[in-house]
This record gives C-alpha cells, sequence and structure tokens, in this order.
C-alpha cells in the first residue's frame, strides 16, 4: 500500500454535501483524470472536479454523452492514469456497454451513480436506489464486479477511496452506488491527513516487454498491468482473449477466462463482505437496508425498541458481491429479516434466496421519489416479530 | 503436413506488424490491407517513436486493423474507438494516438463522437476506411453507402443519400482532411505521413472496395474493378478524387 498525494487532499474539517465529499474521495484516491456528461443529481460531483483537477495536474473533459465518458475514462486508465466517470439513471443506463467493457478487459475504474427516480427520465431531482440489479446485471454477458453504497456524506469520502482501492487490486469496474439524498446532504466531513489515506498502487508489469503477458492471472487471479507507451505493445480487446491479450473465440478460451473473472472476486468473499451490524445479536428482527434507506430505518428502530421489540440493523456497505455466508449463518437466528428498499425489491431477492426459508423475509418496496416513512419499517418489524 | 521451404523473402513492413497475427480476416480483392500498408510505410517513413504510438479501433473488419500493428492496440467497443483515444491522449499527452476504423464504426453508430473530436480539435489521427457498407455482418447499408444501392437491409435499394466524410469532418473543425482510394496507395502513404506529423484533428478517409459485400451485389466487378474505377473518377490535375456530394467510385446513378 501506499499513501495519498498530499496534494490531492483537502485536509481538515469541511460541511459539505455527499457530492462534493465524493469528489475530494477520488481526488484523494489519486484519480487526477475524469470524464464525464452532465445529469442531475450527480453533477456537483464533476464541476468540482473540472474546478479541482486542473490544480493538482490533473484534466476533466465532459464528453458529448455518457457513451463517450464511459470509455474516455477507460483510455485514461490504459495511459497509466486513474480515472472515474459520474452519472444517474439515464447515462447509467448508456454506459452499460463500457461496464461491460471494463469487466472484460479488466480495467480498473470507478463509475459513480447518483441514483434518482425512474424507469426513464423518472424523477431527476429525487432519491432512489432503482439500480441496485442495473449494477450488478446491467452490461450484456456474465461478469462480476463490486458496488459499494454509502449512506453519509462522510462515506462518500471514504467509500469513494475505497472503491479505488478495490479497483484497483481486482481489476474491476467498481460502482459506488450512491442516491439523490445522501448526494444532495450536507454535513460534517472530516478528511484525514494524507499519510493516513492508504492507496492500493496499479498492479503494474513486474517482468519486461518479451516476457510479460498482460492477462497472464497472479496468485489471486488478477492479472498486472502493462499501459500504452510503455513499450509492452499491449493489446487490449472486448473479444474473448488469451493470456497475450489476443481474440481467441472459442468454447474452452471463454470457460477460462470468464470463470477466472468471476473467481477473482469470489475467491475474496470475507474481503468484501463489508457490513456495519449493530444489536444483530440476540435480535428477532434485523433490518437489513443500505445507503439512505439505512438510517431511515435506524428511527424504525428506535420506535421498536421503545416498543420493547428486540430489533437490530445489518448495513450492507458493499452489496454486491452480496454478502452471502453472512445472511446464511444470521437467517437461523432470527424470526425475521426486513429489507427496506427505495425500490420495488431489488436486492431482497437475493436476501430471501440466501436466508433459504430459514426465517421471514419481509420486503418494504418504496418506488422512490422520498425516503420510507420510518412507520412502514416499524410495521414490517412488527409483522416479522410475530 | 507441408513441406514446403521456408522463403527468405521478408514482408518490408514486417517491422510494425505483429507477424502472429497474420494472415488478416480479410477477402481477396479487400483494400484495407492495402490502407494498412500504406500506413505502415508512412509510420517508418516518418521515424515516429513507435513506441509511443497507439492505434485504437471499433467494430467492424477495419476495427481489426489495430490488432495487426506492433504498436500499443486497442480494440474497443462499436463506434467508440474516438472517445477512448480521447482519454488515452489527454492522460498521456506523449502518445501519438491514432484511430484505424471503417466507416460504418466511426460516421454511423459513432458519428456523434467523431464531430465533437473534429469540433474540439482533439490531437488525434482518425483514419476512416470506407468500403460503402457493414461487412463484417454481412453487407448491411450503412450512413456511406451511396443511396440506390442494393445491401441486405435495402434489397429494394437504399433510399436515403450516403454522408459526404470530408465535408462533414471540414464543417466540424478539423484540421487536416484528406480522401483517397485504395488504388492510390503513394499518396496515400504520403498523405498519412504528412498527418502523422502534424498536431490536431487530422482525418483521412480512404474509399476502399468490398467485393465479397458491396461491390458483388451492385454489379460492380471485383476488386480490380473497382481499381480501375478508382482510376478513371479522378477528376482534377492533381489526380485526387472528386470531392462533391458523392464518392470517387462509381455510383450506380446520380440522385441530385
Amino acid at each position: 500500500m501506499t499513501h495519498a498525494d498530499p496534494r490531492c487532499v483537502l485536509t481538515g474539517t469541511h460541511f459539505i454535501n455527499g457530492d462534493a465529499a465524493c469528489c475530494e474521495g477520488a481526488l484523494a484516491a489519486g484519480a487526477r483524470f475524469a470524464a464525464g456528461y452532465p445529469i442531475t443529481p450527480s453533477t456537483e460531483v464533476v464541476e468540482r472536479f473540472a474546478s479541482r483537477a486542473p490544480t493538482v495536474g490533473g484534466i476533466f473533459i465532459q464528453m458529448e454523452d455518457e457513451l463517450a465518458a464511459s470509455i474516455a475514462l477507460q483510455g485514461m486508465v490504459w495511459a497509466g492514469q486513474k480515472s472515474f466517470t459520474v452519472t444517474s439513471g439515464p447515462g447509467y443506463s448508456l454506459m452499460m456497454e463500457h461496464i461491460g467493457l471494463a469487466a472484460m478487459t479488466e480495467t480498473p475504474c470507478v463509475f459513480v451513480n447518483v441514483q434518482r427516480g425512474g424507469p426513464s427520465t423518472g424523477l431527476p431531482t429525487l432519491p432512489a436506489q432503482g439500480d441496485m440489479m442495473q449494477a450488478r446485471f446491467g452490461s450484456h454477458g456474465d461478469y462480476s464486479t463490486i458496488s459499494l453504497v454509502p449512506s453519509t456524506p462522510q462515506e462518500c469520502f471514504d467509500l469513494t477511496v475505497t472503491a479505488f482501492n478495490l479497483a484497483e487490486q481486482f481489476r474491476v469496474p467498481v460502482m459506488f452506488m450512491m442516491d439523490e439524498c445522501v448526494g444532495h446532504m450536507t454535513e460534517k466531513v472530516v478528511i484525514p491527513e494524507a499519510s493516513e489515506i492508504e492507496l492500493y498502487p496499479r498492479r503494474r508489469a513486474s517482468k519486461p516487454p518479451g516476457e510479460f503477458l498482460l492477462f497472464e492471472p497472479g496468485p489471486d487471479l488478477v492479472p498486472e498491468m502493462a499501459h500504452a507507451g510503455e513499450g509492452y505493445n499491449v493489446y487490449v480487446t472486448g473479444l474473448t482473449h488469451d493470456n497475450r491479450g489476443y481474440p481467441l473465440m472459442n468454447p474452452k478460451m471463454q470457460r477460462e477466462l470468464i470463470t477466472r473473472q468471476f473467481e477473482k472476486i469470489s475467491r475474496a468473499a470475507d474481503q468484501l463482505t463489508i457490513v456495519e451490524s449493530e444489536g444483530v445479536e440476540g435480535a428477532d428482527v434485523v433490518i437489513v437496508a443500505y445507503g439512505i434507506t439505512a438510517r431511515v430505518s435506524r428511527r424504525a428502530i428506535q420506535m421498536a425498541r421503545d416498543k420493547g421489540l428486540k430489533v437490530g440493523l445489518l448495513r450492507l456497505i458493499c452489496v454486491w458481491p452480496f454478502p452471502e455466508k453472512l445472511i446464511r449463518e444470521l437467517a437461523p437466528k432470527v424470526k425475521a429479516l426486513v429489507m427496506p428498499e427505495l425500490n420495488m425489491g431489488q436486492v431482497v431477492i437475493e436476501l430471501e434466496r440466501c436466508a433459504g426459508g430459514k426465517c421471514k423475509v419481509i420486503s418494504v418496496p418504496h418506488p422512490g421519489g422520498t425516503v420510507h416513512k420510518p412507520a412502514d419499517i416499524l410495521e414490517a418489524i412488527e409483522r416479522g416479530a410475530q | 503436413m507441408s513441406t514446403t521451404p521456408e522463403l527468405a523473402i521478408l514482408n518490408p513492413v514486417e517491422e510494425v506488424l505483429r507477424k502472429d497475427r497474420i494472415p488478416t480476416i480479410w477477402c481477396p480483392g479487400c483494400g484495407i490491407g492495402t490502407t494498412v500498408n500504406s500506413f505502415a510505410y508512412a509510420l517508418m517513413g516518418t521515424g515516429i517513436d513507435l513506441k509511443k504510438t497507439a492505434i485504437v479501433s471499433g467494430i467492424g473488419c477495419s476495427g481489426r486493423v489495430s490488432g495487426y500493428m506492433a504498436l500499443d492496440s486497442f480494440h474497443t467497443t462499436h463506434g467508440r474507438a474516438i472517445p477512448f483515444a480521447t482519454g488515452l491522449k489527454l492522460a498521456n499527452p506523449e502518445l501519438n494516438v491514432i484511430v484505424y476504423s471503417g466507416d460504418g464504426d466511426l460516421t454511423s453508430i459513432g458519428g456523434n463522437h467523431l464531430v465533437h473530436a473534429a469540433r474540439r480539435n482533439m490531437d488525434l489521427l482518425v483514419v476512416c476506411v470506407n468500403n460503402m457498407i457493414y461487412a463484417m455482418t454481412g453487407g448491411q447499408a450503412a450512413a456511406t453507402t451511396p443511396g440506390n444501392s442494393m445491401s441486405t437491409t435495402t434489397p429494394y435499394g437504399s433510399f436515403e443519400p450516403e454522408i459526404c466524410l470530408p465535408q462533414l469532418v471540414d464543417a466540424c473543425g478539423a484540421v487536416f482532411v484528406a480522401r483517397w482510394t485504395a488504388f492510390h496507395v503513394k499518396q496515400l502513404e504520403r498523405t498519412m505521413a504528412k498527418a502523422l506529423k502534424k498536431k490536431g484533428f487530422r482525418f483521412i478517409e480512404v474509399v476502399t472496395p468490398c467485393p465479397t459485400l458491396y461491390q458483388r451485389r451492385n454489379n460492380m466487378g471485383d476488386g480490380l474493378a473497382a481499381m480501375m474505377d478508382y482510376k478513371n473518377s479522378q477528376q482534377d490535375q492533381e489526380r485526387r478524387p472528386h470531392l462533391r456530394s458523392g464518392h470517387g467510385a462509381r455510383r450506380r446513378y446520380h440522385r441530385r
């Protein structure tokens, strides 16, 4: 691990919104390049980045659309830089093609999605969590990536740094799934000293040109990376490819490549189980929630505890890969798992699968536009406790 | 097993080719390889640092060019070679970045990126191999398919006029715009060499035959017949194909 560059870190205590904190997190993580296209409610991130990047030797380019932004950032990565893009629902849909490209070419990068109500143009200025399944399955074909969900502006900073670190460690596109509420919420954000921010460095080629194979998996199944201009004559293609990067389109190579790309994530399931739990031990009902909905749930939990119910909170910070083992262990110990989400029930499908019928799983769907009423979550807790 | 003896004949441009990728996927009579030959000579002749040269392609027959060059090669998504190249160049300005792709890729699905890269005068050389058809997928009409042409998706003839690329890119502010054909190999090489040394957004269209999927369906003969067409349709004294609305290539009949 290395440490953040002090020139890029705005150390201090700030009163900023989640979008601004995300931008500062990206800068602290070493991203000096970004490509974007304006879209509410994510625009503040790139506005701030456009102003900050040139002061630290970076560039922000506003591309002609999200298709362009989502691939320009990959050009930046293959030129040796850290890069990211920021968008919201409609733009995220346009970016799907290049999330697939990043997965296939193992390009480390971060896609920030400040979620708003959908489908289509939906609710441009209002919150939702309706893109959670899209974050996992949106691009065509099979791939496995990582999705982090912050629930406070402070986490928008901290977890953006984590997102870049995980992208570098696993060489995958990492989805940073904010929502309008968290993005536009202004709170205290403490940015530590650069020396306290640990960064995962780019896994650069350890062999000279001629000996180095661009997609030869390391012990953890993640290949090292050489960039354009380093003399390696890299060959990067979205086609199914062999260890040299050359197209090799047959079932055997497909199996080898795709299985490895899944396994590099699934092997690290323990590291990628990132949750915050509170009062889960001995609870009859556990709320499983993420993002802004986890914050709303706290109020419902308080109300339930006032009524004498034993309720805990399991907040998912890393939603994909799903913390399968944790849920399998938890399910037999509780009467019910309650999952409120600002969608019509997406992650709850996975929760139900992992609970495997060992407890009740109660979905509290919400089409978005605002957050849940704590009373609605309380009602579900009471049903679960029966 | 063949027992053909090894011939000590070197391809004069093999130092810029990935020999282990040859033979190419291209059909007999295709013009893409001809343009690559001119490009290879141009690369070698200008003496630019090949270690600092990257080539980016989209999808299609011409999209395979990047993979045959011994440079940093990027075979990206359909239509998006230009924005990928934009990111590459911005993040490492030392690189010479060349986009080498086809007409369907660069101007139909990727038309918006072409327009905006020219508008922002992005420091890229774009070579557009225009075979007037979507060839990789079997010969469907593209934005560059001349009006009235037969293709698999225009079985009654294309109802739409084609786009004129040099005029489009010029109007968007490109600093260097050229058009040659696969017949004009030396002129093309010189133009590519000139463009490689220039800064800013440079665009070269190369009209090439697709005997398999365009010429044949339109009674235009084989690759050689196309060469004769290109030669005979030279319009001005400088032996350049003309820059009217249509192509230097023969059209079945004019619409306007």
